[in-house]
């Protein structure tokens, strides 16, 4: 895989600017951070490597999750590999799955704890399980690059760390927005910090404590 | 309250259709209208099912219609609502569905004789219309968020149904299921213009004064669409749609002749056939604007008014009848009935009936539209009213009414009143009909003297009059910031 570079990217909202002008180069095999207060332009950053990024195939887990409510947990995983299956096999699983397909998404389940909700719709389960369903989504997905919005923001401490240790092992290469910086500097080896829609660090994390990070957190 | 400009755009309202009063033929021609509505009565409470011949072909007939025209128009309407961005499938839509179905079966029966697929096309057609539209609205509400998350190289369709399609399934169901019962209206009216529908039945069985079969048929009529729930359950649907298209009968043949006549003579104005070229066609056109167009047209804008206003104030008293913070559990039962009743009758029965009972005037019309649509607007403000929550301590009768409920109601009241408008104004049309001078009136005649032509142009008027109608309506609506769900506003 070539490496991905933002070249120069501005982002504006209305007339006032939001983000950069910045420039960044993300190498194969890297596990990124981006911190920063909310309202930084994290999640306007991710929003604009997914623009440039999704032809390469990038997976994403946007901050809204994107999941189909009316639909399972398993529809919603299934919708990871969308791209994969011919569109009368994709139609065909929306009335009735194959059970090939059960038993290659029924081991993420298990592996994020979620296989009990299987056949729940989306829009029963809760606030963690919606974010697990979202992971899987992008497990199963196996894209070239992930990019997370704050993937497990609604998830308890070790529940956590489960999730994040599934991502970063299935995607080598990941940019995920994170406000947890010590699950950050675990699970990361580069920190990006973003401080009023510019650059303000960018560090391998094992040269970062979180004393390093928390001045983004200030004023 | 004057300072409200609901209240004065109301207001004004009240003083057109006060005004149009002043124009107005109500009169009561029939010698005795009240031995005539005893009889009715009398037939209702003793309806006699062996009375009518074919009771259980014109029930099956009339589900079958519903079924396959209402199902043509799901599938056409869906194919279109995906396509709904650009302006000519919207404006074609708009079109279509501008024009009543009983008008569209009026032109096919010219084309297709009392063929099936008169009925079908002309419950269709103007279905496909009204889903595109709906079903468009109901696509556009989906959540962007799964569709911006889809992998890249995803198939278009696929993408579709996983996302929006399966978020917006539950409301397009219901809508479609909705627009069935819809159907079956329709469907048992085109028995008015000869299909072999119930209308059909009704119709003669008036002819002949046989009161207890029509009682009969039109308790048959309330059955079939109160225990539609019953019946027309998901897993039973699939055989009724592959069973339908074999029950409707196969009338007479369609003459292929009379189709290329149609297209190719009966439709292109006279002057023209006659070779007499447009210096003939412009008096033509002017002596159909001025003696048929422009009296219909003032009849028609005079009846949709008023009954507008009339349908404003019964709907206002109403919908107490359905509102929890005025009935009990039992009278609210009963004020349902009553309004399930006045709802589910099609305005062209209601018209048909008290046409019979009063004789020929304006005023069978608009207490026909009135009823239907009073209690179409009385239900759903009702169900609205039930969404809000009182303080524990408030007033009760009257001044309940008149200080907790109307003010809030007010805005979605008149929401709904203006989406109707047009509708109202596509049923007055129609009910010419049956004889009253609106443009459906001069519709029917120029077809029964087989003056294709004009019936094509004064139908092309009534349509465009529709269209500027729905376009004032959501001016109006737009500038008062009125606003209500599209996709339950009755048919």
């Amino acid at each position: 895989m070539t490496s991905l570079t933002l070249n120069e990217v501005v982002a504006d909202y209305g007339k006032g600017r939001v983000l950069g002008p910045l420039s960044l180069t993300l190498s194969p095999g890297e596990h990124v951070a981006l911190v920063g207060k909310s309202g930084a332009g994290k999640s306007t950053l991710l929003d604009l490597m997914y623009t440039h990024w999704r032809h390469q195939n990038a997976a994403l887990i946007p901050q809204q999750l994107g999941l189909v409510d009316t639909l399972s947990t398993f529809h919603n995983v299934y919708m990871g590999g969308l791209s994969r299956h011919s569109t009368c096999h994709n139609l065909i699983t929306l009335a009735r799955p194959f059970r090939r397909d059960v038993a290659d998404i029924s081991p993420l389940l298990e592996r994020l704890e979620i296989a009990d909700t299987c056949w729940n719709r989306a829009g029963e389960l809760s606030g963690g399980q919606r974010q697990r369903v979202a992971a899987a989504r992008v497990l199963y997905q196996a894209g070239s690059v992930l990019l997370a919005d704050e993937p497990v923001s609604s998830l308890d401490g070790p529940q956590a760390a489960s999730v994040m240790a599934a991502l970063t092992d299935t995607y080598a290469t990941a940019v995920l927005a994170m406000h947890d910086v010590e699950l950050a500097l675990r699970f990361c080896d580069r920190v990006i910090g973003i401080h009023q829609g510019t650059i303000a660090l960018d560090q391998p994390s094992r040269r970062l404590t979180t004393r390093d990070v928390l001045p983004l957190y200030e004023s | 309250m004057w300072q409200s400009a609901s209240i004065r755009l109301s207001l004004a309202f009240v003083v057109v259709a006060l005004g149009c009063l002043l124009y107005a033929d109500f009169q009561i021609s029939t010698a005795n209208p009240w031995q005539e509505l005893a009889r009715l009565a009398l037939g209702l409470v003793t309806p006699d099912l062996s009375a009518v011949d074919y009771l259980g072909q014109a029930v099956v007939r009339t589900l079958a219609f519903a079924f396959v025209g209402v199902t043509l128009g799901a599938v056409s309407g869906f194919l279109l609502a995906l396509c709904f961005r650009h302006a000519l499938v919207r404006g074609g839509c708009a079109f279509i569905r501008a024009i009543h179905e009983l008008f569209w079966a009026l032109l096919f029966l010219q084309c297709f004789g009392l063929h099936p697929l008169t009925g079908v096309l002309a419950i269709a057609l103007p279905y496909a219309g009204i889903f595109a539209k709906v079903y468009a609205e109901i696509l556009d509400e989906a959540d962007p968020g799964p569709a911006h998350a889809l992998p890249h190289g995803c198939r278009s369709l696929s993408g579709l149904a996983y996302t929006r399609l399966s978020q917006a399934w539950p409301h397009l169901v219901s809508y479609t299921a909705y627009r069935l019962e819809c159907g079956l209206r329709s469907s048992a009216v085109l028995g008015f213009i000869g299909m072999p529908t119930l209308g059909y039945y009704l119709e003669s069985s008036f002819a002949q004064g046989h009161y207890s079969s029509v009682g009969a048929l039109l308790l048959i009529f309330y059955v079939m669409i109160a225990t539609l729930k019953l019946w027309a359950r998901p897993r039973l649907l699939p055989f009724y749609l592959v069973a339908a298209p074999f029950l409707l009968g196969s009338g007479l043949p369609i003459a292929w002749s009379n189709i290329t006549r149609f297209v190719t003579q009966d439709i292109v104005p006279l002057p023209l056939r006659s070779g007499e070229g447009m210096a003939g066609l412009g008096a033509w056109l002017g002596d159909l604007l001025a003696n048929q167009a422009l009296p219909g047209i003032i009849n028609t804008l005079l009846l949709t008014q008023i009954a507008l206003v009339l349908t404003g104030a019964l709907a206002l008293v109403l919908f107490p009848l359905v509102s929890r913070h005025f009935t009990t559990r039992l009278s609210g039962s009963a004020g349902h009935l009553v309004l399930v009743i006045l709802r589910s009758t099609p305005e062209y029965l209601l018209a048909f009936i008290l046409l019979q009972l009063l004789g020929p005037s304006m005023l069978p019309a608009v207490v026909a539209l009135a009823i239907h649509n009073g209690g179409i607007i009385g239900h759903l403000v009702g169900q609205r009213s039930n969404t809000l929550t009182l303080r524990p301590d408030a007033p009760n009768g009257i001044a309940r009414y008149a200080y907790e409920m109307v003010p809030r109601l007010y805005g979605p009241f008149l929401a709904l009143l203006f989406y109707r408008w047009e509708i109202i104004m596509r049923e007055t049309a129609i009910l010419g009909i049956l004889g009253v001078a609106t443009l459906g009136f001069f519709i029917d005649s120029a077809i029964q003297e087989i003056r294709i032509d004009s019936a094509l142009v004064l139908i092309l008027i009534t349509a465009l009059l529709n269209l500027g109608i729905d376009s004032l309506a959501r001016r109006l609506r737009a500038r008062l910031r009125l606003r209500y769900s599209a996709s339950r506003q009755g048919c």
